[in-house]
C-alpha cells in the first residue's frame, strides 16, 4: 500500500496503522475470494453475498461498485483519488447516491482487488455499503457546521462505522440495515424512513443521547419509523443498538425477501411487543462489556475538531458588494448557501443537477475542481448529501464570490438547491438490473423545463424525487413530488405521488392518479406547478402547505381533466 | 432464423470476469453484439438456456443469464422490452457509453 | 462429512442420529431436537454424551432450560444467508452460559468461520470436498475486530481489538 495521508484538518476520521492494517486485510481478503470464484471454489450464489458486502453489484452493462463515503464526509485527497480511480477502471465519471456514497458504473470484476487497494491508499473502503449487514451510517450533510446543531452527529456515527465492520453477529441479517443520525434542530438526514432513525440530543445537563424511531423505511412498502426510545443515554448507545439487531436477527422474517426488512417486524410483532423484546435483550447486555465509554466517545470526538475559523465579524462587506453587483451570484447565495455556526463563515451547496444534467453524476475533470476548491476555501474537505449534491461546508463569506466564479466556470454553479430542479433520481433502467423503467430522462426533461432560476425561485421549496422502480432508492414516497416508474407490457409508466416530506414531519405521498407516459409526466408536472402557484395564499405558503389546505381535488382535475 | 409462430428468442448473461453483456450466438459461442446473437424460437430457447447455464456455471463463464423476447422491425431484431434495448446499446443517456459508442 | 475444529479438519466423534433410528448407549451420538422433546424420559440415566441439534428456526432458550443435559449443541444453516444461528450461539453462550461444544451444521463456507468462533462456535461440519486451506486461512486472514464477542481478544484501544490472541 502507498499510504497517502487524506488531509489533516478535514472532518474525516483519520486512521492509524491499526485501522489501515484492517482495511488492507479485507482487500487481501477479496482477492482471495474473486480468485476463488474464479476457479470454481466459490459458486455464484456463495459469491454474490461476499462481493455485495464489498460493495459489488452486478447491474445491466457491467459491474458497479459503491464506495463508501462515511457519513458522507471526506477529504480533497480522497476526492482526488476517487477522480482517479474513475480515469483508470470506469468511464471518467461517478454518479453520487442517496446514500452519501459513490457509484461506478463499468467496473470488472478482475479489476476489483486493485481498485480496493488504490481506496485503501487513502483510508477509503467499500465495505458493507451492499449486502443483508449494517450499511453505511448517515448523517446531516451539515454535520459539524450547521448553525442549529446541538450534537455532532460524525462522532457517533464512526463509532458506528467502527463497530459495525464485520460484526461477527450480524453480517448476514435477514435484509440490509440502514441508519441516520441527525444532531440538528431541522432533520436532514430524513432518519425517520431509516431502518434505525437516530435524533442526537441533549438533556438538561448537556449530556448526550438518543431518540431512537425503529422500522421506518420507503420501498414496497413505506413505514414511517416508530418512537421506540425518547431517551438513551450515551453510554448505552452500542448495547441498545446490539439488542435492536439481536431481536431483528433473531426473529427478522426469513421467508419472503418483500417482508425481511425491521419495518415489517415491528409491524407484524406491534410496537409493544418489540420494545418489550428490546427491552429484554437491552437489560441484559447492558453492562461493562458494551458500555460505551465516553473516552472512547472523547478519543473519537478529537478526529473532528473544528478547522481553525479565523475570528471574522458576523457579516462580510465583501459578499454584500458581490451580490449587489452580480444578479446571479445574489441568486446562487440565497439558494445554495445556509448559515454556518461559525461567524463569517457559510455552507455552500455545489448543485449537481444542472438544467437536462443526470442527476448526481459527475466527471472525474469536475471532481478534481471540486477537490482543488475544497482545498483553495473549505479546510480541504467536502461532503455528499442525500440529494446527490456537494457540500462545502465552512468558506468564508468573503470568499463565496471567488468560489461561486470557478464553479459556474465548470457548469457546477447551478443555483437549485432545495428547489424543482434539484431533483433525486436513481440511475434507473440506464444503468440497474432491479429497475422497471427510466428515471434519468425523466429528471433531465423536468428540470430542463424548469430551467430558468427565477421561475424557480418563484415556485420555491418543492422536491422532487424519481424512482425506477419500487425498490424507491429515489425516495419518491417522501418527495412533495414523488414519481414512480413502472413496467406496463414492456413499456414506461410514470406514477405520481404528491404530499410526501422526508423531515421529522414524515408523510408518505398519495398517488395522484392513473401513471402517465414519460412525456405526459413532464406536463403533469407543470400542470401541479401552476395549480400551486394559482392557489398559494402568498409566496410563503410553500407547496406542501398549500396541499394540505386545498387538498388533490384542483390538482387532480388539472391533470386527468382531459380524459 | 425466423420461428413459424413469430415469436422470437435470444439469451443473455453477463461475463464473470468483468461483467459484459455477451449474447449466445450460433453454434453456442458467446459474442458481445446483439447482432450476432442466436434468434431461436420458445422451445429452442428453453433448451439452450439449460444447456448454456450448466456450461457456463463449469465453466465459470457467464452468470444471470435469461432468455428476453426479440421482435423483428423492418427486418431487423430489436428486443421487445426497454430492459434489453438498453443492454445490448448502453444507457440511453450516454449515447457515448457501452455498445452503442463502439458501433 | 469433514469436522473443522481451530482451523483445521479434524477426527469426529460424534455421529448424527436421525429420528426413528435407535440411540447407541456406548457413544457420543447428536439427536434432533424434537426428539428430545417426544422421548427426553429415554434419555435418563444415559452414561455417553448426548448431543441436540436445532433447526435453523429453533433460537437458543427453547433448549436453554436442558442445557446441562447436553454435551453438543449443533445449530443449524439451512442456507449459509440465514445468520440466526450467529445469534443463537452467541445467547448460548453469554446469555445462558453454556460451556460445551457448540456446532455449526448445514450449509456454511469457510468465509464465515471467523463469525462463527466469534459467535461462540467450536466447531464446523463442512462439505465433502471442502478446500481445507480456506478454512485455514479464515482464521488469520483479518486480525482486527471492532467489537466484544465471546473470543478471548486483546482489547488494543477503545472499541478496536486483535484477534487470535489468547487470553
Amino acid at each position: 500500500m502507498n499510504h497517502i495521508a487524506p488531509g489533516a484538518r478535514a472532518g474525516i476520521y483519520h486512521y492509524d496503522e491499526i485501522d489501515r492494517r484492517f482495511v488492507g486485510e479485507r482487500v487481501e481478503q477479496f482477492r482471495r475470494q474473486v480468485e476463488r470464484r474464479l476457479s470454481g471454489e466459490l459458486t455464484e450464489e456463495e459469491f454474490k453475498p461476499i462481493r455485495l458486502m464489498n460493495g459489488l453489484y452486478l447491474q445491466l452493462h457491467a459491474y458497479m461498485l459503491r464506495i463508501a463515503v462515511p457519513y458522507g464526509v471526506m477529504s480533497a485527497v480522497q476526492l482526488r483519488k476517487l477522480a482517479e480511480i474513475g480515469r483508470t477502471y470506469d468511464k471518467g465519471y461517478g454518479h453520487f447516491t442517496t446514500r452519501q456514497n459513490l457509484q461506478y458504473n463499468w467496473i470488472k470484476l478482475e479489476d476489483t482487488p486493485a481498485i480496493l487497494n488504490a481506496l485503501a491508499d487513502v483510508d477509503m473502503h467499500a465495505l458493507q455499503t451492499s449486502g443483508n449487514c449494517v450499511r453505511n451510517v448517515t448523517t446531516d450533510q451539515f454535520v459539524g457546521a450547521a448553525k442549529d446543531e446541538v450534537v455532532d452527529g460524525r462522532v457517533y456515527a464512526e463509532i458506528l462505522r467502527q463497530w459495525t465492520s464485520l460484526h461477527p453477529e450480524f453480517t448476514y441479517l435477514p435484509r440490509k440495515f440502514k441508519i441516520a443520525i441527525s444532531g440538528a434542530a431541522s432533520d436532514r438526514a430524513a432518519v425517520r424512513v431509516h431502518d434505525v432513525g437516530l435524533l442526537a440530543r441533549r438533556n438538561e445537563a448537556g449530556e448526550a443521547g438518543f431518540t431512537f424511531y425503529v422500522g421506518g423505511g420507503l420501498g414496497r412498502s413505506p413505514f414511517i419509523g416508530k418512537l421506540v426510545r425518547e431517551w438513551v443515554a450515551e453510554e448505552d448507545f452500542v448495547a441498545y443498538l446490539e439488542a435492536i439487531l439481536r431481536v431483528y436477527n433473531q426473529y427478522g422474517r426469513r421467508d419472503n425477501i418483500y417482508k425481511a426488512r425491521i419495518k415489517i417486524l415491528v409491524h407484524e410483532l406491534g410496537l409493544e411487543k418489540f420494545k418489550a423484546e428490546v427491552e429484554e435483550e437491552f437489560a441484559r447486555l447492558r453492562g461493562p462489556k458494551y458500555r460505551l465509554d465516553p473516552a472512547i466517545v472523547a478519543e473519537i470526538r478529537t478526529h473532528f475538531a473544528p478547522p481553525p475559523f479565523e475570528d471574522l465579524p458576523e457579516t462580510s462587506s465583501a459578499l454584500e458588494r458581490a451580490k449587489a453587483e452580480n444578479p446571479a451570484f445574489a441568486n446562487w447565495v440565497a439558494v445554495n448557501v445556509a448559515e454556518h455556526k461559525a461567524p463569517g463563515y457559510a455552507i455552500a451547496t455545489i448543485s449537481l443537477k444542472p438544467p437536462g444534467g443526470i442527476p448526481g453524476d459527475a466527471s472525474c475533470d469536475q471532481m478534481d475542481v471540486i477537490a482543488d476548491l475544497a482545498e483553495q476555501y473549505s479546510f480541504g474537505e467536502l461532503r455528499v448529501s442525500h440529494v446527490q449534491n456537494i457540500v462545502l461546508a465552512h468558506v468564508k463569506q468573503d470568499e463565496l464570490y471567488a468560489l461561486w466564479q470557478k464553479l459556474d466556470a465548470v457548469n457546477l454553479g447551478t443555483a437549485n438547491a432545495g428547489l424543482i430542479g434539484d431533483i433525486i433520481a436513481c440511475p434507473g433502467l440506464d444503468y440497474c438490473a432491479l429497475a422497471n423503467a427510466r428515471a434519468i430522462p425523466l429528471a433531465q426533461a423536468i428540470s430542463a423545463r424548469f430551467a430558468d432560476p427565477l421561475r424557480q425561485r418563484t415556485i420555491g421549496e418543492l422536491g422532487i424525487k424519481i424512482s425506477g422502480c419500487i425498490n424507491a432508492c429515489g425516495h419518491h414516497h417522501v418527495a412533495a413530488i414523488g414519481i414512480l416508474g413502472v413496467d406496463k407490457k414492456g413499456t414506461e409508466f410514470y406514477q405520481i405521488t404528491v404530499g410526501g416530506d422526508p423531515t421529522l414531519t414524515t408523510a408518505i405521498g398519495d398517488i395522484l392518479g392513473p401513471a402517465v407516459t414519460e412525456h405526459e409526466a413532464v406536463d403533469a408536472i407543470e400542470a401541479i406547478v401552476e395549480v400551486y402557484l394559482a392557489n398559494r395564499t402568498g409566496e410563503s405558503e410553500r407547496f406542501l402547505d398549500t396541499l394540505a389546505r386545498v387538498g388533490h381535488g384542483p390538482f387532480k382535475e388539472r391533470i386527468y381533466a382531459a380524459d | 432464423m425466423p420461428s413459424p409462430d413469430g415469436t422470437l428468442h435470444a439469451i443473455t448473461a453477463n461475463r464473470l470476469r468483468d461483467g459484459v453483456v455477451v449474447f449466445l450466438g450460433a453454434a453456442g459461442a458467446w459474442v458481445e453484439s446483439f447482432a450476432d446473437a442466436a434468434l431461436l424460437t420458445e422451445a429452442e430457447a428453453t433448451t439452450a438456456l439449460a444447456a448454456a447455464k450448466a456450461q457456463a456455471e463449469r465453466d465459470q463463464f457467464g452468470v444471470d443469464l435469461y432468455a428476453f423476447e426479440v421482435e423483428s422491425e423492418n427486418g431487423a431484431a430489436l428486443p421487445v422490452k426497454m430492459r434489453e434495448r438498453i443492454r445490448t446499446l448502453g444507457p440511453s443517456v450516454r449515447l457515448d457509453l457501452g455498445k452503442q459508442a463502439a458501433a | 462429512m469433514p469436522l473443522i475444529e481451530n482451523g483445521r479438519i479434524g477426527e469426529d466423534a460424534w455421529s448424527f442420529i436421525p429420528d426413528g433410528e435407535p440411540v447407541p448407549n456406548d457413544r457420543p451420538v447428536i439427536i434432533s431436537f424434537e426428539r428430545w422433546q417426544a422421548e427426553r424420559a429415554s434419555f435418563d440415566g444415559r452414561n455417553a454424551k448426548l448431543g441436540v441439534r436445532l433447526k435453523g428456526g429453533t433460537l437458543a432458550g427453547a433448549i436453554a432450560p436442558d442445557l446441562d443435559r447436553f454435551a453438543l449443541v449443533a445449530v443449524e444453516f439451512p442456507k449459509f444467508r440465514d445468520g440466526r444461528g450467529f445469534s443463537t450461539a452467541r445467547e448460548l453462550r453469554e446469555r445462558y452460559g453454556y460451556a460445551g461444544e457448540i456446532r455449526a451444521v448445514g450449509h456454511v463456507i469457510p468465509d464465515q468461520y471467523q463469525f462463527l468462533v466469534r459467535t461462540g462456535f467450536t466447531s464446523v461440519e463442512a462439505p465433502e470436498g471442502t478446500n481445507p486451506e480456506s478454512w485455514a486461512n479464515a482464521l488469520t486472514e483479518i486480525t482486527i475486530a471492532f467489537q466484544p464477542s465471546i473470543d478471548d481478544t486483546q482489547p488494543l484501544s477503545l472499541l478496536r481489538r486483535k484477534l487470535g490472541v489468547a487470553g
